[in-house]
């Protein structure tokens, strides 16, 4: 991956201004004609949703209170990464980026919602709904690519501290709500002191008061109601906790890290109109196939593309818009970029072992790993130099 | 002591189920319990015209009760969105079951009133607030009573007849609806008449034509010494009190709007909803609160006509004009003047801080 602007073969010279303009009406009326539709249905969904994430995480908290017994250490664990994995992703993000707010209940609006997560919702909602949803991909605003602590664009300058990216990426992925706490943060810019002080140590304060509401929670209150069990349970909510990073962590690389997703230049985006901003959303996502359980577990980023066109629309409507989606690609030849959930993510994956190393590496790499590197090694050159 | 006790133990409760609170679990399966944010569970839905129906509604346990007259507020899903709206209650304070009853006419265009009449099922849960209002009987009773109403007005009035009848000696009613089918507890009254407990005029206007001040006036010749409870159309209160202040009796007139009266138009202008960062551009009939709700701001709302105060909010800076009287209200930065929304609306730029 290339920054768009930098590859000879840009996929979107074939289109003009009027062009773009006029895929962005089109996808406009996508928008509208699902907001002129929401209603009870959708609303039934999201309250189903809910409920039944509660019924499941109370039942399996009630079962792991016998952990000690393996059958119920395997349903109890099991049950309760489920219930984790879809109160982050299908319900707190969601509600978070306001997708229900219209039904106008305030138990389950963006402006009230906390989620079971070390990172307090409006941080959150700061980081993500205005930075990453606004500048998506854009190489030195969306902080998203890479977290600040990897490199995976060529065009991000390569440093020997990325040699090791593999592993933090590892150690990202099995404290991944703690690394979006920190992430939230900017510790990084809070250290260079390039943050307010006063800003900075509300916000930690913030962070971990909800870190110990959950550690107290999770590896203390628990386990102590279970008696004899209190260890089995312990291991058990350790076991859901670090299910629930692993698999947000690889979902959310499949979102923007793939091959075939495209990155864009700071200057790319001066002026830039709601039809460009909508091709940047298109070539800057990539999609996970897969069945309709996997897409709930996805929290339907799954639909990562649908999700950042319109990243305010219920999630349960973005299967229903895909195929629209995918046909506007389709006419306007622009590549929707899909794959299998083990496919993306070891694409992802690769990419953060390639640009470990230094971009002038790559030939070399290229003749060692089972992969090859996508963009023209011309550029790459340019690039490096 | 019993409560800080319980308190602390809803505190410890709460350990365990952080970020949210154990009511939120509660309430999966016991919605109408003591304590819970209070709501209701339709147990009938009673056809009463062809465009009315009695809601019969099981409220919580938190229900403080109500006296006959009173409207209480009550939040439905119409289309996924929650909505807000008053209505008289029209059953004695003391059911022996303890539900309460509204009635639901279906007006045109009225999104809240058709869904009720065309969809509201026994089982459905709605939201509810505490009943209010001061159009209610005073005690000791009056000798003499009038009741005035017209279409849905008959509400509040039924709620007293049924909660108070009893105590009333001397009671006429004059009632109007467009026919004879159009009369909401058509029966009931009609037995009341026959029984000689009330006397019941029926105006039908479709042949009749509109009640006016001066009909009214040969209908009920005594109606100086009656004290006076009017319900219906703005047009029929405002003809009413125009002619109890002309005989210097507006002391014994009691009216119920259904919807404030609004007199004033401006020029609209773009609000912005400070908190939640949301920008609107509201034309200067539409009120504060309707053009938030429309943008999916978590707007608080209360008789939604500014009368009880629940949906005040912070003008920060800007200009908003109360759609009743017509009046500009300012604000300079920093200034947080508090508005009732609900019947404010943009008049130029202006910022709520919600």
């Amino acid at each position: 991956m290339t920054a768009m602007q930098k590859k000879t073969d840009d996929p979107t010279a074939h289109l003009s201004a009027e062009d773009i303009a006029c895929l962005g009406r089109e996808l406009d009326a996508i928008r509208e004609q699902v907001i002129a539709s929401r209603g009870e249905r959708d609303a039934e969904y999201i309250r189903a949703v809910i409920d039944n994430q509660r019924k499941l995480e109370l039942a399996s908290r009630a079962v792991l209170l016998f952990s000690l017994f393996p059958p119920a250490w395997i349903a109890g664990t099991a049950g309760l990464s489920v219930s984790k994995v879809l109160e982050n992703m299908e319900i707190g993000h969601n509600v978070m980026h306001g997708q229900w707010d219209w039904m106008r209940d305030p138990k389950i609006h963006s402006t009230t919602w906390e989620w079971d997560n070390a990172t307090p919702s409006d941080q959150w909602k700061h980081s993500h709904n205005d930075l990453h949803h606004t500048y998506t991909n854009v190489l030195g605003h969306d902080n998203d690519l890479g977290y600040g602590i990897m490199r995976v664009d060529e065009d991000q300058r390569w440093h020997p501290f990325y040699l090791g990216q593999p592993l933090w990426n590892a150690i990202n992925a099995l404290l991944f709500e703690y690394g979006i706490a920190a992430y939230d943060l900017e510790i990084g810019k809070a250290l260079k002191g390039r943050k307010d002080k006063d800003d900075f140590k509300a916000q930690a304060k913030g962070v971990l008061r909800k870190i110990r509401k959950q550690v107290t929670r999770d590896y203390v209150v628990h386990p102590i109601l279970s008696g004899p069990s209190a260890l089995t349970t312990l291991g058990a909510n350790i076991t859901a906790n670090v299910v629930r990073n692993v698999w947000t962590h690889s979902v959310i690389m499949c979102g923007h890290f793939p091959e075939g997703v495209e990155t864009f230049e700071k200057t790319s985006i001066e002026g830039e109109t709601r039809g460009e901003w909508y091709l940047r959303q298109m070539l800057g996502s990539a999609n996970i196939t897969g069945s309709p359980f996997m897409h709930l577990m996805t929290g339907n980023l799954s639909f990562q593309i649908e999700h950042h066109l319109f990243p305010d629309l219920p999630s349960n409507r973005y299967s229903e818009i895909a195929p629209k989606v995918k046909e506007l690609f389709e006419r306007y030849e622009l590549t929707y970029t899909e794959g299998p959930l083990p496919k993306q993510v070891a694409s992802a994956w690769r990419k953060v072992i390639r640009l470990s190393l230094p971009n002038d590496a790559l030939q070399d790499a290229a003749a060692v790993l089972p992969f090859t590197p996508r963009t023209a090694a011309p550029e790459r050159e340019a690039v490096a130099a | 002591m019993a409560s800080s006790l319980r308190d602390r133990a809803v505190d410890l409760v709460g350990l365990l189920t952080t970020p949210i609170l154990p009511a939120d679990y509660v309430d999966l399966f016991d919605p109408l319990r003591a304590g819970a944010e209070l709501r209701g569970r339709i147990v009938e839905v009673r056809p009463e015209t062809r465009d009315a129906v009695t809601l019969v509604i099981r409220p919580g346990r938190g229900w403080a009760g109500h006296t006959p007259g009173q409207y209480v507020r009550i939040g439905l899903d119409v289309d996924g969105v929650r909505q807000w709206r008053a209505y008289s209650l029209t059953g004695p304070a003391d059911r022996a079951d303890g539900c309460i009853t509204i009635t639901v006419k279906a007006i045109p265009d009225g999104r809240v009133s058709t869904h009720v009449v065309r969809r509201a099922r026994a089982g459905m849960l709605v939201h509810l607030d505490q009943a209010c209002g001061d159009f209610t009987l005073p005690d000791p009773r009056p000798a003499k009573v009038l009741f005035v109403t017209a279409g849905s007005g008959i509400t509040p009035v039924m709620g007293m007849l049924r909660g108070a009848l009893d105590d009333l000696e001397d009671v006429v009613l004059v009632h109007s609806a467009p026919g004879p089918a159009d009369v909401i507890f058509a029966g009931e009254l009609r037995q009341l008449a026959a029984r000689g407990r009330i006397r019941l005029v029926e105006r039908h206007t479709d042949t009749d034509g509109m009640l006016d001040a001066d009909a009214l006036a040969a209908l009920v010749p005594d109606l100086a010494e009656r004290e006076t409870w009017a319900c219906g159309p703005a047009g029929m209160l405002d003809a009413l009190e125009a002619r109890w202040a002309g005989l210097g009796i507006d002391a014994r007139l009691h009216t119920e709007r259904f919807r404030p009266a609004l007199l004033a138009v401006g020029d609209g202008g773009t609000i912005t909803f400070t908190t939640t960062e949301q920008e609107v551009d509201a034309d200067g009939a539409t009120s504060l609160l309707d053009a938030g709700e429309a943008a999916g701001v978590l707007m608080p709302s209360g008789c939604r006509m500014g009368i009880c105060f629940g949906c005040v909010a912070p003008l920060r800076d800007g200009a908003v004009r109360d759609l009743r009287t017509g009046e500009l209200t300012t604000a300079s930065p920093g200034d947080g003047v508090l508005v009732q929304t609900c019947v404010s609306a943009a008049a130029g730029p202006c910022q709520i801080d919600l």
